[in-house]
């Protein structure tokens, strides 16, 4: 199990008049090396939980176990904690500052204390992972798009070689092809790098077709969890949570209404189109 | 989001959340003028007196009064000493090693200490009971006398009504993007001066150019709804003097009456 969350809770403002309840009694597991949906319309504590993944912020109360080890209990584990678990922000291309995109890149490795040789290696392997070709990294990153931008600040999180990478909100904000190119992108960096991986999104459709498991959270709880058919074939609760399932589900539903014999707990595109055309048959 | 408080604004409805900014701007500034035309301690009573029943009317909590003392408590404390130890005088109280502590040096020390202390809570009432947006409205109708010798006045009202604007939202953004770099291992705390000079980089180039980025966007914001300065432009909400502004300002003017006459008694019969 790599990370383990018991009884989570967490209040911005404490004590002040602007207190601020994010996160209620949260609790789960995460198991080694899968990939997980963290989905909650905005507001609902998504990056207030992330955050404590790597010791941003601390608990109010609860605990957070990974590989067993209470990752709040010794000061003195912070920097290999936050090696072990990489968060890229939202927007995280405002994060960028370095003269060059490769040196940006290795802030990183770099604040790791590792040696040049090494930095390089990392440096050259995680751009090349998301994709920015070796004519840019000399590049300052300001002259990039915004697509690219993006894939250089995740570069930089990639570079310190994460065992759980945890992306808040990857997509946002990217026309629908940065879009899918970076959501492609992750995907395969899950399956080359066999690192865990949870990304947060309010978007159903990016994470219907990625992930193996989805946690919904709503008002600093998590209401469901569950295999993505599970959770995507509760239209009633996820739109009770002010969230929806996919397009496609709907479509499948409408469809069914109408009389047309379709299975149930389809979701994604392919599969539509593949049940369609099986049942027009 | 994050709540910074500003000049920390209590929101109250009180008579002197009511009062016209500009008659409060005066009000404190004439108070903080006069406060030291004091000479005695009669003087200071009458003063603490007024002050009372000013955070009374406010309705605004003393904690965050005293809060704003805590923050200058050291300057309180640093002038005092420096009083203490460094004003001339023959009456001895205490002599140590080289340095004397005289009567005169004591009295001076309270006196100062008491000055600051109702400069404070003087103008921490002002910026409790009034907005920045109003506070900044008072102070360009102050500086509109100066716009005779060509002191822009309304653009650098717009200018801090602008700052005051985008300080919270610059503090947020400063605590993401320094969570995003110390998520990469980045550390603003440990180090000696130039390591943690350089390591606020990573920190203040974001900032800036996000700062940038959001002026050019409210320039254009600004000018695609025809914004050009000063000249010709009127208010949704007119400032207007009313009774009661009259009625505070005649209420200070016998505080400081109370002032000298108080001066007066003192130096008749030498009270200190
Ligand atoms: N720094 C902060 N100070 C005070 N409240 C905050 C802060 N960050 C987030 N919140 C509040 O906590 C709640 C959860 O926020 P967040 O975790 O950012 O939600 P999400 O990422 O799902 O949109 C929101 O109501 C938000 O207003
Ligand atoms: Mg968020």
């Amino acid at each position: 199990m790599a990370i383990e969350i018991k009884d989570l809770c967490h209040t911005y403002s404490r004590g002040s008049a602007f207190a601020k309840k994010a996160l209620n009694q949260v609790n789960l597991t995460i198991d080694s090396g899968s990939f997980v949906g963290l989905i909650g319309h905005t507001g609902s504590g998504k990056s207030t939980l992330v955050q404590h993944l790597n010791v941003l912020l601390r608990p109010e109360s609860g605990q957070i176990l990974i590989d067993g080890e209470d990752i709040n209990a010794d000061k003195a584990r912070l920097k290999a904690i936050r090696t072990k678990v990489g968060l890229v922000f939202q927007y995280p291309e405002h994060q960028l500052f370095d003269m060059t995109v490769y040196k940006d890149v290795s802030f990183g490795p770099k604040n790791a204390g590792l040696e040049e040789d090494e930095i390089k290696e990392r440096v050259e392997a995680a751009l090349t992972l998301v994709g920015i070709a070796p004519e840019l990294w000399e590049k300052s990153p300001f002259e990039l798009s915004g697509g690219q931008k993006r894939r250089v600040a995740i570069a930089g999180v990639l570079a310190m070689r994460p065992e759980i990478l945890v992306l808040d909100e990857p997509a946002a904000g990217l026309d629908p092809r940065g879009r899918n190119e970076i959501l492609d992108q992750i995907k395969q960096m899950h399956e080359t790098l066999k690192i865990t991986v949870i990304l947060v999104s309010h978007s159903m459709e990016d994470i219907a077709r990625l992930v193996e498991r989805i946690l919904v959270i709503s008002h600093g709880e998590i209401v469901l969890s569950g295999a993505p058919a599970e959770i995507f074939a509760q239209i009633e609760a996820l739109e009770a949570l002010g969230l929806s399932s996919t397009q496609t589900a709907y479509i499948m539903r409408d469809l069914q209404a109408k009389g047309m014999s379709l299975p149930d707990n389809i979701f994604t595109v392919e599969d539509a189109v593949a049940a369609i055309l099986r049942a027009l048959k | 989001m994050l709540k910074v408080t500003i000049g920390q604004y209590y929101p109250a409805e009180s008579f002197i959340h009511r009062l016209d900014p500009r008659m409060k701007l005066l009000c404190t500034l004439l108070f903080i003028v006069f406060i030291f035309f004091i000479t005695n301690f009669l003087g200071y009573i009458a003063a603490a007196i007024y002050l009372a029943l000013i955070v009374r009317t406010s309705t605004v909590p003393p904690r965050f009064l005293l809060r704003g003392l805590r923050a200058i408590f050291f300057i309180i404390i640093f002038t005092a000493v420096l009083n203490i130890f460094f004003t001339a005088g023959e009456t001895i109280v205490l002599q140590l090693g080289g340095f004397r502590i005289t009567q005169e040096g004591l009295l001076n020390a309270g006196r100062m200490a008491l000055r600051l202390i109702m400069l404070i809570i003087g103008s921490s009432i002002l910026t409790l009971t009034t907005t920045p947006i109003q506070l900044t409205d008072a102070i360009e109708y102050a500086l509109k006398p100066l716009k005779k010798i060509r002191v822009p006045a309304h653009e650098i009202a717009m200018m801090m009504t602008i700052a005051l604007r985008f300080i919270p939202t610059l503090m947020e953004e400063m605590d993401k993007i320094m969570k995003a770099q110390m998520a990469r291992g980045a550390d603003f705390d440990t180090g000696g001066l130039i390591k943690k000079a350089r390591s606020l980089v990573p920190l203040l180039v974001p900032l800036f150019i996000s700062a940038f980025r959001r002026a050019e966007d409210l320039a254009l914001a600004m000018e695609s709804r025809c914004y050009r300065g000063d000249v010709g432009r009127t208010r949704m909400k007119k400032m207007k003097m009313a009774g009661r502004d009259y009625a505070a300002l005649g209420v200070l003017l016998l505080l400081i009456a109370a002032i000298f006459a108080l001066n007066y008694v003192a130096g008749v019969f030498g009270i200190w």
